[in-house]
């Protein structure tokens, strides 16, 4: 053998964190388990057990209740289901008619007016966001009544927050050297929109809107319970009178209808990119 | 022609890109602008057709001083002037023939870009310049399905679309193979002298630039240090724009590529001939 040095240099040791980003994370954690320990005696705190204690017994009751299903009650639904999925079309249409000026204006690099346009747009990009559709349609039923405008207005509202930031930072992500390449050809503001800005995000634009629709169909589903028209509207009546055989078509429908918009939204989106 | 004076460009984090530049370029001259990265080239192509702001300084092409022109002078100066940039800046999901003609929309009104109905004569020197540029066959074809010297040559018909007087050439070859770069390269130098256009090209790649071009201006920290011919361009002056490095190695290794060019392009004449 040859001689091996006796002086070896000490293996470097490496850490993938600093030891105060390992002393942060250990403390992150303790305090997750703290917080989760401390939701749970609030939470058992105010459960009154006995109920719980039965609640297998309840639920096999309420589904006997409910089976067989009244299959005949369906006549009854095609009606309502054509409603929900008009309001969410139309609500998505609606929607889109308003969040696609406002993305644009929201956006930092297309934006008319950094001081003044651009907050007021995030603005209503935000008020929009924040308030839930079903709040949203039980403001509007006060106002408009109920019905299916109402319905419709409400998906529009709740629409144009997810859409329009969704967009406008689809919009803010656009490459630069297209606009730029366009802009040297001397085209105009309107020209460079159309040409260097709108090709580039048209497929997150056809993604976005179908993956709305897609939800719309599901929150236009239970409008109906505040009165906004679709087939919610069936839903809290079968409800009301204890009609279980018949909520059990209606929720057995809202799941088909899901299912196909669901199947539809993938199909679009996987086409268009 | 092309005339720069005294061009200074002072960024706003107060990073100074250019001081005191002038030039000028006549009809028909390819001028090579070489320089380290961060030396002010692209600031300087873009000052001219003010893609850029300039600080202070004059850019007067024929009878336009471009550095005085309002919003809507500006538009119609830069229709004529091209530019052609390094990663080819083509709008990816339009098609070939949409992007040649996106040269035109400085001279069509909105709706007409809008509904894609240009004029006869746009569509005409489109097909023609496609030709020219060898992607007839691709006319239909989006730019995102093409390669990397194809989407070029897109570029290229792109700013000649344009009818223009003058062409701003950045980096051309920087994202291209070695020998698409040579093609490329031919390819611009030839259509610059069939209309005897003016060409400001960027190009950090120097034995590229001596071999193709008329003229070379060398750029350093934003100063104008050499102007000359291509063959005045020695080792001294190579030092002082870049730095100490072997140049000649890196000539040698140039020439034995352009050699292995000529020696590919002979076996393939020979094999096509037998055929």
């Amino acid at each position: 053998m040859t001689t091996t040095p006796t002086t070896q240099t000490p293996t470097p040791v490496w850490h993938p964190r600093t030891p105060k980003a390992r002393i942060t994370l250990w403390f992150f954690w303790l305090l997750t388990v703290a917080l989760f320990v401390y939701c749970w005696n609030l939470m058992t705190a105010n459960t009154m057990w006995v109920f719980v204690y039965d609640a297998p017994q309840a639920a096999s009751d309420l589904f006997n209740r409910a089976f067989p299903p009244r299959w005949t009650y369906m006549e009854r639904l095609w009606k309502p289901l054509w409603d929900t999925i008009n309001i969410a079309t139309l609500g998505t249409l609606l929607g889109i008619m308003m969040a696609v000026p406002l993305a644009f204006l929201a956006a930092s690099n297309t934006t008319p007016s950094k001081v003044f346009l651009r907050p007021f747009a995030l603005f209503c990009i935000v008020t929009s966001r924040s308030i839930n559709s079903l709040i949203w349609a039980l403001l509007l039923v006060s106002i408009l009544g109920p019905g299916l405008l109402a319905g419709i207005l409400a998906i529009a509202f709740r629409s144009i927050g997810f859409i329009g930031k969704l967009l406008y930072e689809a919009i803010e992500e656009t490459e630069v050297s297209q606009v730029e390449a366009i802009t040297a050809t001397g085209a105009s503001q309107a020209q460079i929109l159309n040409y260097g800005i709108v090709p580039q995000v048209l497929p997150a634009f056809y993604g976005i809107s179908v993956f709305r629709w897609d939800i719309n169909i599901r929150e236009s589903a239970i409008l109906g319970l505040v009165g906004a028209g679709g087939i919610g509207s069936q839903l809290q009546a079968s409800m009301n009178v204890l009609a279980w055989p018949q909520v059990m078509v209606i929720l057995v429908v809202i799941l088909g209808t899901v299912v196909v918009s669901e199947w539809v939204s993938a199909w679009v989106r996987k086409a268009v990119i | 022609m092309l005339t720069v004076d005294k061009l200074n460009k002072t960024y706003k984090t107060g990073d100074k890109a250019l001081t005191d530049v002038s030039f000028t370029v006549p009809k028909g001259q390819v001028v090579g602008l070489i320089g380290p990265s961060g030396a002010g080239k692209s600031t300087l192509i873009r000052c001219i057709n003010r893609l850029v702001e300039p600080t202070s300084g004059s850019v007067r092409l024929n009878d336009t001083e471009i550095s005085r022109l309002s919003v809507g002078e500006l538009r119609r100066a830069r229709r004529r002037i091209g530019m052609i940039f390094q990663e080819y800046a083509l709008v990816e999901r339009l098609t070939v023939m949409e992007n040649v003609l996106s040269g035109r929309l400085g001279y069509v009104p909105f709706w007409r870009s809008f509904l894609r109905k240009f004029p006869g004569d746009d569509i005409a020197k489109a097909y023609r310049l496609l030709d020219r540029v060898g992607l007839m066959a691709h006319a239909d074809k989006r730019a995102d399905a093409l390669s990397g010297g194809q989407r070029q040559r897109v570029g290229i018909a792109r700013a000649l679309e344009q009818d223009p007087e003058l062409m701003l050439i950045d980096e051309p070859t920087a994202s291209l193979d070695p020998k698409t770069s040579r093609q490329i390269m031919r390819l611009l130098v030839e259509i610059c002298a069939e209309s005897s256009l003016p060409a400001i090209i960027n190009i950090h790649d120097v034995v590229l630039a001596q071999q193709f071009t008329d003229r070379i201006i060398g750029l350093q920290a934003g100063q104008v240090v050499f102007d000359g011919s291509p063959n005045e361009l020695t080792e001294a002056v190579l030092t002082q724009i870049y730095g100490e490095e072997d140049w000649t190695a890196m000539r040698r290794g140039a020439a034995e590529d352009a050699e292995a060019e000529a020696e590919a392009h002979r076996e393939t004449e020979k094999l096509m001939s037998a055929l």
